[in-house]
């Protein structure tokens, strides 16, 4: 059985996960209608830039639109911009946004991303969280130099944040629950090693760290309040406590939904339905377990795979990516490929903590399941991702360089 | 078709080198080299997937 080839395609998400989809779309021949809707109301933009470039002021906003003008015109969009989707029906394919329109398809891509997790403080001023460009230009006015900024939450954001406050002159204060951040993620060396940088440049990084309270006058956050009963004062306090999927408009849709749209290897939700990027769980059978990915290269490779299958189910590929992220703190670049969570070993494979740069391997089992290179130049993690991408047993992996025989 | 890549916005992730080793490389700190702004029509596809993929949207191609 062939399915009808699709003419009425919508991608509810704007970012890039969604204007990949639909570039992807166009560039396979699609010529059928094209809807994107978007909640904000931007044109389709870069998030990485948020936490770093326009936090400092090193770019106007405007550097940080994915597409020119006229890129985004050759793409013949209907371009639905401000006004996010509230509900979708399957059963007569409808996509209903917040003003009560609504959008039949005979295909749709899911790629409407995450948010911040928000505390109830989370709405006193003084507060921030940092996801759109709004919130990214409003904490860059607060951080004048003297200022004393809090941040709640040690991850790849929360400290990102903190380094570019510092540069900017801010005095900051870096509060983590956990012994040594990121751990969790990257492993204790590496987490330490992190640590150690903010140090360096002055961040005052209190862990074991548990956050009660923000503390208000006139109205206003004053410090946080920890749980031990002290506070720290503050001018201006980022809550950088991780993301939750926007998926609420789906809960009648009938998809199922645990923590994200659960996709299958394909990147489907449902027949005729995908998802893609940071709001999409699927199976990569690659590392043969369920993902989701809040990382920018996935929400580009996503999307392209999901337009894939979209259009060509009967000659549907498996999305099996290699994920990857990069983070830059100060002057150091932090690169990674694999899936470096739930690793049961972190071990460091070249360099040297001490000398600024080294490469980390991670295991699971026995299996190499990721590498992450501190402060080295990226190319050194090369055949560390061939080998990931062969699927690479971890003795074999360690056994001298990798060999770079993907083919 | 001509390629050009906008180097300060690069972040070094390397995927254009993956997709077409032909026309883009790395420096010592991973920012893109381009090797060839005007790639024969056989690497199209390839360099069109670059501009794609590139996690910074470094790359903008400027049809002929």
């Amino acid at each position: 059985m062939t399915s009808v080839p699709p003419r009425r395609i919508v991608v509810v998400g704007a970012s890039a996960a969604g204007l990949t989809a639909a570039e992807t779309l166009r560039r396979a021949g699609y010529d059928g209608s094209l809807t994107l809707v978007g909640g904000e109301p931007h044109p389709p933009y870069d998030r990485p830039p948020l936490s770093k470039q326009v936090l400092t002021g090193a770019w106007e906003p405007e550097r940080v639109h994915l597409r020119r003008p006229a890129d985004l015109d050759a793409l013949a969009l209907d371009l639905r911009l401000g006004v996010p989707a509230a509900a979708l029906a399957p059963a007569t394919r409808t996509v209903t946004l917040a003003d009560g329109t609504s959008l039949t398809y005979d295909g749709l891509i899911i790629a409407t991303g995450v948010r911040p997790r928000r505390l109830p403080e989370c709405d006193t001023p003084g507060v921030h969280v940092l996801r759109e460009l709004g919130d990214a230009l409003a904490l860059r006015e607060r951080l004048t130099a003297g200022g004393r900024l809090v941040v709640v939450g040690a991850g790849f954001l929360g400290a990102e944040v903190a380094a570019a406050a510092r540069t900017l002159g801010a005095t900051v204060t870096l509060v983590e629950p956990a012994p040594v951040p990121l751990a969790h993620a990257v492993g204790q060396q590496v987490g330490a090693h992190l640590a150690q940088v903010h140090r360096d440049h002055g961040v005052d990084l209190r862990t074991g760290t548990k956050v009660a309270g923000i503390t208000t006058g006139a109205g206003r956050a004053t410090g946080v309040l920890l749980s031990d009963g002290s506070t720290i004062p503050a001018d201006d306090v980022l809550i950088a406590v991780g993301s939750e999927p926007n998926t609420e408009w789906l809960e009648d849709s009938g998809l199922r939904l645990a923590d994200g749209v659960v996709c299958d290897r394909y990147s489907a939700a449902a027949p005729g339905i995908y998802a893609a990027g940071d709001v999409a769980r699927w199976h990569n059978p690659l590392f043969g377990t369920d993902m989701r990915v809040e990382h920018r290269t996935n929400a580009a490779e996503q999307g392209m795979a999901a337009a894939r299958n979209l259009l060509a189910p009967e000659q549907a590929k498996p999305f099996a990516p290699v994920p990857s992220f990069w983070s830059d703190q100060y002057d150091l670049r932090i690169q990674a490929f694999g899936h470096l969570r739930d690793h049961d070993e972190a071990r460091v494979v070249d360099g040297d903590p001490a000398d600024g740069g080294f490469l980390v391997a991670y295991r699971r089992g026995t299996a190499l399941t990721g590498a992450l290179a501190v402060g080295m130049p990226p190319r050194v993690l090369r055949p560390w991702r061939a080998a990931l991408a062969a699927g690479t047993d971890w003795t074999r992996a360690l056994d001298g360089p990798p060999e770079a025989d993907q083919t | 078709m001509r390629v050009e890549v906008d180097q300060p916005k690069c972040v070094a992730s390397g995927q254009c080198v993956l997709v077409a080793p032909q026309v883009f490389d790395q420096d010592d700190e991973g920012i893109v080299q381009l090797l060839d702004a005007t790639p024969g029509p056989e690497l199209d596809e390839d360099v069109r997937e670059s501009a794609a993929i590139c996690p910074a949207a470094a790359i903008r191609l400027v049809e002929a």
